[in-house]
């Protein structure tokens, strides 16, 4: 039986989620912007208001380099060997052509890189509209909020001047509310892997999740509540004897779909991460959070109240890793796994601190750094197998 | 290339030949420390903060007493202290990955936070988390926070990404230095925010500011009285560290101009650790911090050459005041908001590749090099574009070698040394073959060496 959305069983969708994981040269994005005469602007990890774009008629496109697939020729020319990945791929993508379908990109305050990588984008392609979204770090509604509501203007304004169609309220909360329910569909499925993860194994929510980098939100959400009905519906997913783990670290430049799938093999079950977290960074619903206030306020509250701590945030009064140790509890994760990209500053500066917080709490944990592009695998698989076995064998349940 | 130095002179070694201005500097550093080390007995305050963005004046204002960690980690590097320091961080778990001045100092606080003239440093009444051109500087106040039982207060500020400063960027600082900074302040002093003093403060700040700019720009003349990367290190000591708006810094930057412009009359060359440059070979801007755990090593090889850093962008990460900029005691929290976004880090690429531009033409340089170094994404992610766009734009030849901050197993002493000699080798086989960078309209200038 076809699904409302038209998507009769899983491996069809994720045919078409793998489809878009594997067109670099963003086909899918050039067909909406023929179809809807819209602008398409990228937007670099980790979180940019895809809602403010959204309610001017353009298309956000998650720009997350290049995986595994891109053969750096002259990105290497960019960057030296001590700089993650994902920048070199960017400019690859950049300067073969497979970004021209943009008509900007935004780079978000994620780390130094991101941001030089800005000024750098701005040399190399003076025509396209170039901003470096610079997130506030004080989150008091008339500090930080004031500074980050102008930011926000500041590119709406920008983004008319291109062509867009201007920034109103109504398209604002309309846009909110397709946001607030893709927010809404993608929790469900995350609470639908917590209680059953072998219903949604994580190889398979990365793809539905990076392809909602791509599409339309409203295509996106449908997608995800195709995908779900799907699964639940699937009997042939038994329950295996794995241990439980939250992955973190995997924030900005994302991990190779082979590390993920060699982690399920090795005898994990992924019960949370922070994969493709533009999708999760902010916590529920932005609607409601300035009610009789013009939407773009509840946009810049949603941000400083709702931003998920994270490495790339300032904490402010809170502890350091007690959000994390919270979140094992939530999802009974029986370990945690540090899964950081090669050079992250922001996750691997992160990192003891939030080790420190396990530790104190009891929680087990392992580490390893990964490239978008690693090939390799055996070295993880032995070691994630080991810690997985550890837990089976001597946790105390 | 010969490893003689046929460009220096035969004069007695630098410990017996340093200017007044030096010795002076050393003192001041002491005492500050010695200032430092007595905190817990005298009550004074002390709170920890960061060269770039950093609110001196305001904290004099206070009487609050700086520590920069930065400074610290540096100082560990030059004193051979921070192999070890990092080797402890790395086993209490710091990645091999990250910024080597944070596992230095988390090594160097494990260790009993030992500053450099031996004694202790205190432990913080306040950490300003100064976040200026620099994402680490966040992370490393995080970590600080786990170690010190005080309070941290954050002044987040913008990054010029479309290369301006603009209004509402101002105030958003501005309004965090009131909201924030301030009273947090007033809450460890007990103090009451005192504009009128800080206001004096600034005045100072100014002053000295004037001087630091004629001594750098005094590069321009040929041969240069200075070098403004090496020797520079040591000019900006005072005003980017603990003494901008105070006597003590106008003080030493009247005498180390008074020194500079003896040297000019006398068409002397710098200062440099074996004596002094007699034949100014190579004029080179450089851009990126300088290796610490190998600096005179380093320094030694440009000298070696006959080559002189007449800029350096390393010398602007705690305040570009060279293009106009002072400290205005008439609008005190604005012009320390504008001197926080100014701060060389936090410019965009393009403004960087324009200042990079700006000094090899108007210092009339052979070329520009880059130290990049490993532990600094800050500034090094990108530096290869900014050697293309620079060579484009000045017509002159780059160069490009890799160190650290403070890690010496990342200080390769025969591959720098190789590509400086090979670079240098360029340069005058340039010179060979075309006009070469000594003709044009600065050639004028020229007022002796060995053109």
């Amino acid at each position: 039986m076809k699904s409302a959305h038209g998507n009769s069983n899983v491996t069809e969708l994720l045919a078409r989620a793998q489809a878009l994981h594997h067109d670099l040269r963003f086909e899918n994005v050039r067909a909406w912007k023929e179809r809807n005469g819209g602008l398409a602007v990228g937007y670099l990890p980790v979180y940019v208001p895809r809602e403010l774009l959204w309610a001017m008629n353009v298309l956000p496109v998650g720009v997350v380099g290049g995986g595994d697939q891109v053969e750096i020729i002259r990105g290497d020319a960019y960057y030296q060997s001590y700089i993650c990945h994902l920048p070199r791929s960017t400019i690859e993508l950049g300067l073969n052509g497979a970004l021209d379908v943009l008509d900007g990109v935004l780079f978000p305050a994620t780390c130094d890189v991101i941001r030089n990588l800005s000024g750098m984008w701005m040399m190399q392609f003076p025509d396209k509209y170039v901003h470096y979204l610079d997130v506030p770090q004080d989150f008091d509604t008339g500090v930080g909020g004031a500074f980050y509501r102008h930011e926000l203007l500041e590119i709406a304004g920008a983004l008319e001047a291109r062509g867009a169609r201007p920034l109103t309220d109504a398209a604002l909360r309309a846009a909110i509310a397709a946001y607030d329910a893709n927010r809404r569909e993608i929790e469900a499925l995350y609470e639908l892997r917590r209680r059953e993860p072998w219903k949604v194994p994580t190889h398979e929510l990365y793809l539905v999740l990076k392809a909602g980098l791509v599409l339309p939100v409203d295509e996106h959400t449908m997608m995800l509540e195709d995908y779900r009905r799907l699964v639940i519906r699937d009997d042939a997913r038994r329950p295996l004897d794995q241990a439980r783990m939250l992955i973190t670290g995997s924030f900005c430049e994302q991990p190779p779909i082979g590390l993920i799938k060699t982690l399920e093999r090795a005898g994990c079950y992924i019960v949370d991460d922070d994969l493709v977290a533009v999708h999760r960074w902010i916590r529920g619903d932005v609607a409601s959070l300035a009610p009789g206030q013009p939407p773009l306020d509840a946009l810049v509250e949603a941000f400083l109240r709702n931003g998920v701590p994270s490495a790339i945030r300032y904490i402010d009064q809170d502890k350091k890793g007690r959000d994390l140790v919270e979140r094992v509890r939530a999802s009974g994760a029986e370990g945690v796994v540090f899964c950081a990209a090669s050079f992250c500053d922001p996750a691997l500066l992160d990192q003891p601190m939030l080790v420190g917080a396990l530790d104190a709490a009891g929680i087990p944990w392992t580490s390893f750094k990964y490239a978008e592009n690693t090939g390799q695998f055996q070295v993880i698989r032995e070691q994630a197998g080991t810690f997985a076995d550890s837990i089976k064998l001597w946790s105390g349940a | 290339m010969s490893m003689a130095n046929p460009t220096t002179s035969k004069r007695p070694p630098a410990e017996a030949r340093k200017d007044e201005s030096q010795e002076r500097q050393k003192r001041m550093i002491g005492e500050h420390f010695h200032e430092l080390a007595r905190a817990p007995q005298t009550g004074r305050k002390c709170a920890y903060t960061f060269v770039p963005g950093n609110l001196t004046e305001l904290l004099r204002s206070f009487d609050v007493l700086p520590v920069l960690p930065e400074i610290n980690a540096l100082q560990s590097g030059m004193r051979g202290k921070s192999r070890d320091y990092i080797a402890l961080a790395e086993k209490l778990g710091h990645s091999e990955d990250v910024c080597t001045y944070v596992k230095c100092d988390v090594g160097m606080l494990r260790s009993g936070n030992v500053g450099p003239t031996g004694e202790r440093l205190p432990n913080p009444d306040l950490l300003l988390l100064s976040y200026t051109g620099c994402f680490t500087f966040l992370k490393w106040f995080e970590i600080l926070a786990q170690e010190y039982d005080c309070p941290v207060v954050m002044l987040h500020v913008p990054y010029q990404g479309d290369g301006k400063i603009t209004d509402a960027m101002r105030k958003y600082v501005v309004d965090q230095l009131r909201s924030k900074v301030i009273p947090a302040f007033e809450k460890i002093t007990g103090r009451a925010y005192d504009e009128d003093l800080l206001k004096e403060h600034l005045a100072r700040s100014a002053r000295a500011e004037d001087d630091l700019v004629w001594v750098l720009e005094s590069a321009k003349h040929k041969p240069s009285p200075i070098d403004a990367y090496f020797g520079g290190v040591y000019y900006i000591g005072p005003i980017f560290s603990a003494f901008r708006g105070t006597e003590a810094a106008i003080g030493y930057y009247k005498e180390l101009r008074a020194e500079v412009e003896e040297r000019l009359r006398e068409g002397r060359g710098p200062v440099i650790p074996d004596g002094e440059l007699e034949h100014e070979k190579y004029r080179v801007v450089v851009e990126g911090p300088p290796n610490w755990t190998s600096f005179r090593e380093f320094w030694k090889m440009f000298t070696d050459e006959g080559a002189v850093v007449v800029a350096s962008t390393y010398t602007k990460v705690g305040g570009v005041y060279d293009f106009g900029f002072r400290h205005d005691p008439s609008r005190p929290l604005e012009t320390l908001a504008e001197y926080c976004m100014g701060c060389y880090t936090n410019l965009n690429f393009p403004s960087r590749v324009d200042m990079l531009s700006r000094y090899v033409r108007e210092y009339s340089a052979d070329g520009f090099l880059i130290n990049s170094v490993k532990s600094c994404n800050s500034f090094s992610a990108g530096q290869l574009m900014i050697l293309r766009e620079v060579e484009k734009r000045t017509g002159r030849p780059g160069g490009f070698v890799e160190s650290d901050l403070v890690d010496p197993r990342y200080f390769s002493a025969s591959n720098i040394k190789n590509r400086l000699e090979s670079y240098f080798q360029m340069i005058a086989q340039r010179r060979g073959s075309d006009a070469g960078p000594t003709a044009g309209p600065t050639a004028g200038m020229t007022a002796g060496g060995a053109r």
